[in-house]
């Protein structure tokens, strides 16, 4: 067991996942011999070697296309893409390359693609360094979409997207890289070290794809989250001083509805949290998903805390970062029969 | 707010010199004499040959004699080999262009004129070489010996596609004939082949490949990605233009091809990039073996511009009468592939008319005979469908939770429509 940040989990996952099979292969922009601009690929090329860790030319395209010719090979490959506010030029690649190719082939092709990407914002990256684009993936039929909060899970997950055999997009939230955030941008960071979900087991373990986690059970609300919002809700609930049950999805798809539905209809409340703009979002699904199951159960209409439809501003950050306010007057609305 | 000293700037808009009404005229096509081009080495830098992109590497000469350095010199019987599969591949898409016209599918693409840039391709490389074709390589899958009644039922959409009807007609994907699943979004393949070939460097296996997409769409993204990877990791790909003239009915000035040749991407990307012409068998033979000796020894990468033209419509979609002059491909200065090669065979003694006329006939039945064998599987839109299951089936390994409910609320409502049906 280690302490580790959500920067050396992945590290340790991607090492791990090269070390156990050679098919495993990193490419990208800047993640050589520099290791990434975030470090998550730092020292792989020195272990594993440049044929298999890789500088890539600056062409999203490029990446994913070769990926998916790298895949139609055999080899298993993890492409990052820089910013995941960089990865609209690899989308045709990804949407209608190796999300389909298992499908029209029939089968005779798989693209087991894991592309990894730093996405959201709180970090003053302003609207090409902050944005999340989930909704754009979980979308698109054939892709699984992924969403660690935490380094214990970002390990689990990150293993158990590589060995699958279907493409991933893999989003790690940059503003918790380095340590959990709360949504109070005006406190002193804080670290990953002392945190529980920071001590990593040592070597290879997987969290499966599609099982949601119970980031904090409770009776009286449901909060369905993921990736840095799972902090930001936690917080928010504990300091209202409410029982309110706090699911981090960890997977958006598959997505794990049984974890969902049951809470529930445990609570009878629902609010969802996401960083993304809101209209047609992630959360319309899981809305319109809760309402379709759990409509009896529920004693409120559903509430969804997200940005703003507009880009992420850089100045005006923390107005559009969906914090402790707009989730505490949505708790409000949701409770107040 | 114009300026008064400054001239106003003009938008230029190409234009092909001909459309419907005028007569065809290629009097400004640039045809230098066959053989007379050196053929380098394969290992030359790049640098030292500039020149290629802007001539044509001609083998068969106007009197379909094999001359200078670049004919290939392979067996005759290798040649009639040649043949059988262009002509095998035009039988069939004249049979399989009827066939659409009868209803009995929903599309067709031929190859007419274009048959030689697959199948002389095809014999050049490995038989484990790795294709990434656009979707008017089907000469590839003949000359690769892929069943006749795989093809058909795969046009058919019926109960024998290997694809489960799940893909439009000629889309094919053949993993035992080396033949890459065809995408209808254009280029994609192209970096998929550089990814396959860099992985093939990687492993250090022995395999190439290869990819072809038309002029019209190197003006995709894709395409410039292919070639930026292609010179950084001197990958063992060759990257082959198909420039038939035509991308439906945009002519290829709107690809830029008025203003240099498409050979010459090559120039910029520091790639070897051949001229072909692609209506000449043996020269489109000996410009991809040379691309492949160059890939296989390490060498990196090729461009070769197949300079052809395409005879008829884009597809079974389109009338190019009402987009281009009329009889446009008979006046072709390359003329027809295959009746070069014919005309090379008869001229060197090992084949003869009656010959000919015999091959095509024994064609036309092997095609016929691989129609009514597909047809017994159904056609497309009667009956004989895949299971309705199928459809979610292969999205991923397995299947999740929400395509389980779509499959069975797809199962109830089909039982309602038929017992609406039996009402």
């Amino acid at each position: 067991m280690s302490q580790m940040t959500m920067i050396e989990a992945i590290n340790d996952a991607i090492d791990i996942a090269m070390t156990r099979d050679p098919n495993v292969t990193v490419l990208g922009e800047d993640v050589g011999y520099f290791g990434g601009v975030f470090r998550a690929t730092a020292g792989l090329q020195a272990k594993h070697g440049r044929q298999r860790v890789f500088d890539t030319p600056i062409s999203e395209c490029g990446i994913i296309g070769v990926a998916v010719g790298m895949a139609a090979y055999g080899l298993r490959p993890v492409p990052e893409i820089q910013f995941a506010d960089y990865i609209y030029p690899g989308l045709d690649q990804l949407v209608s390359e190796a999300a389909r190719i298992r499908y029209r082939s029939a089968g005779q092709w798989t693209m087991p693609i894991t592309v990894r990407s730093p996405f959201g914002g709180g970090i003053f990256g302003g609207q090409t360094h902050s944005q999340s684009p989930e909704g754009v993936f979980t979308h698109v039929c054939g892709l699984k979409t992924v969403v660690p909060s935490t380094p214990y899970d970002a390990k689990g997950l990150l293993l158990a997207a590589i060995e699958d055999n279907d493409p991933v997009i893999f989003f790690e939230p940059k503003r918790i890289y380095n340590g959990p955030f709360d949504g109070h941008y005006d406190r002193p960071a804080t670290s990953w070290a002392q945190h529980p979900d920071a001590e990593v087991p040592d070597g290879y373990y997987t969290v499966p794809l599609g099982k949601a986690a119970i980031a904090r059970a409770g009776n009286d609300i449901t909060l369905l989250t993921y990736g840095t919002m799972v902090h930001v809700a936690k917080a928010c609930v504990e300091e209202l001083g409410i029982d309110g049950e706090v699911i981090d999805l960890r997977t958006l798809v598959p997505l794990d509805i049984e974890t969902i539905e049951s809470s529930v209809k445990k609570t009878g409340r629902c609010i969802i949290v996401h960083e993304a703009t809101r209209t047609g979002g992630f959360g319309a699904e899981l809305a319109a998903l809760v309402q379709e199951r759990c409509f009896y159960h529920l004693e409120a209409p559903i509430e969804r805390v997200t940005g703003f439809d507009t880009p992420y501003p850089h100045s005006l950050e923390w107005a559009y970062f969906p914090g402790p306010v707009r989730i505490a007057m949505a708790i409000a609305k949701v409770m107040k029969d | 707010m114009h300026k008064p000293n400054h001239p106003a700037l003009a938008l230029h808009i190409p234009e092909p010199k001909q459309r419907p009404g005028d007569a065809p005229d290629f009097s400004e096509v640039v045809i230098p004499y066959a053989g007379k081009l050196a053929r380098p080495d394969t290992a030359a830098p790049a640098s030292a040959l500039r020149d290629y992109p802007y001539t044509l590497i001609r083998v068969l000469d106007d009197r379909a004699r094999a001359v200078g350095p670049w004919d290939p010199k392979l067996r005759p019987e290798t040649y009639i080999g040649l043949l059988r599969h262009m002509l095998l591949t035009r039988t069939f898409d004249d049979r399989m262009f009827r066939a659409q016209r009868q209803g009995k599918t929903s599309f067709y693409v031929k190859s007419l004129g274009e048959e030689a840039v697959a199948c002389a391709a095809a014999l050049a490389l490995d038989r484990d070489d790795m294709c990434f074709p656009s979707y008017r390589q089907q000469g590839i899958l003949i000359a690769r010996g892929w069943p006749l009644v795989e093809m058909v039922n795969q046009i058919y959409s019926n109960q024998g596609d290997l694809l489960k009807g799940r893909q439009l007609p000629v889309m094919y994907s053949a993993r035992e004939a080396g033949f890459f699943s065809i995408s209808g979004n254009l280029a994609t393949q192209m970096p998929q082949a550089v990814g396959w070939a860099m992985a093939s460097a990687a492993k250090g296996d022995t395999k190439i490949a290869a990819a072809w997409c038309g002029e019209g769409s190197t003006a995709e993204g894709d395409f410039h990605s292919a070639c930026t990877f292609a010179t950084v990791y001197h990958v063992p790909v060759i990257i082959n233009i198909v420039n038939n003239q035509w991308a439906i009915s945009s002519y290829s000035g709107f690809a830029g091809g008025d203003e240099t040749t498409f050979a010459a991407r090559a120039l910029g990307y520091g790639i070897a990039g051949l001229r072909v012409d692609g209506n000449d068998p043996l020269a489109v033979y000996a410009a991809t073996a040379w691309a492949a000796e160059r890939a296989r020894t390490n060498h990196g990468a090729t461009i070769i511009e197949h300079f052809t033209y395409r005879a008829e419509g884009h597809s079974t979609s389109d009338d190019p009468n009402a987009y281009r002059a009329a009889k446009t491909a008979a006046q072709w200065p390359l003329g027809d592939p295959i009746e070069r090669l014919k005309a090379h065979l008869i001229g060197l003694g090992v084949w003869d008319e009656a010959q000919h006329e015999a091959l095509a006939a024994e064609l036309v039945q092997h095609v016929k005979t691989a129609q009514k064998e597909a047809e017994a599987n159904g056609i497309l839109g009667h009956g004989l469908l895949q299971p309705l299951a199928s459809m979610f089936d292969d999205v991923f390994e397995t299947q999740p939770w929400h395509l389980r409910e779509q499959a069975n609320a797809l199962e109830a409502e089909n039982a309602l429509r038929a017992a609406k049906e039996a009402r």
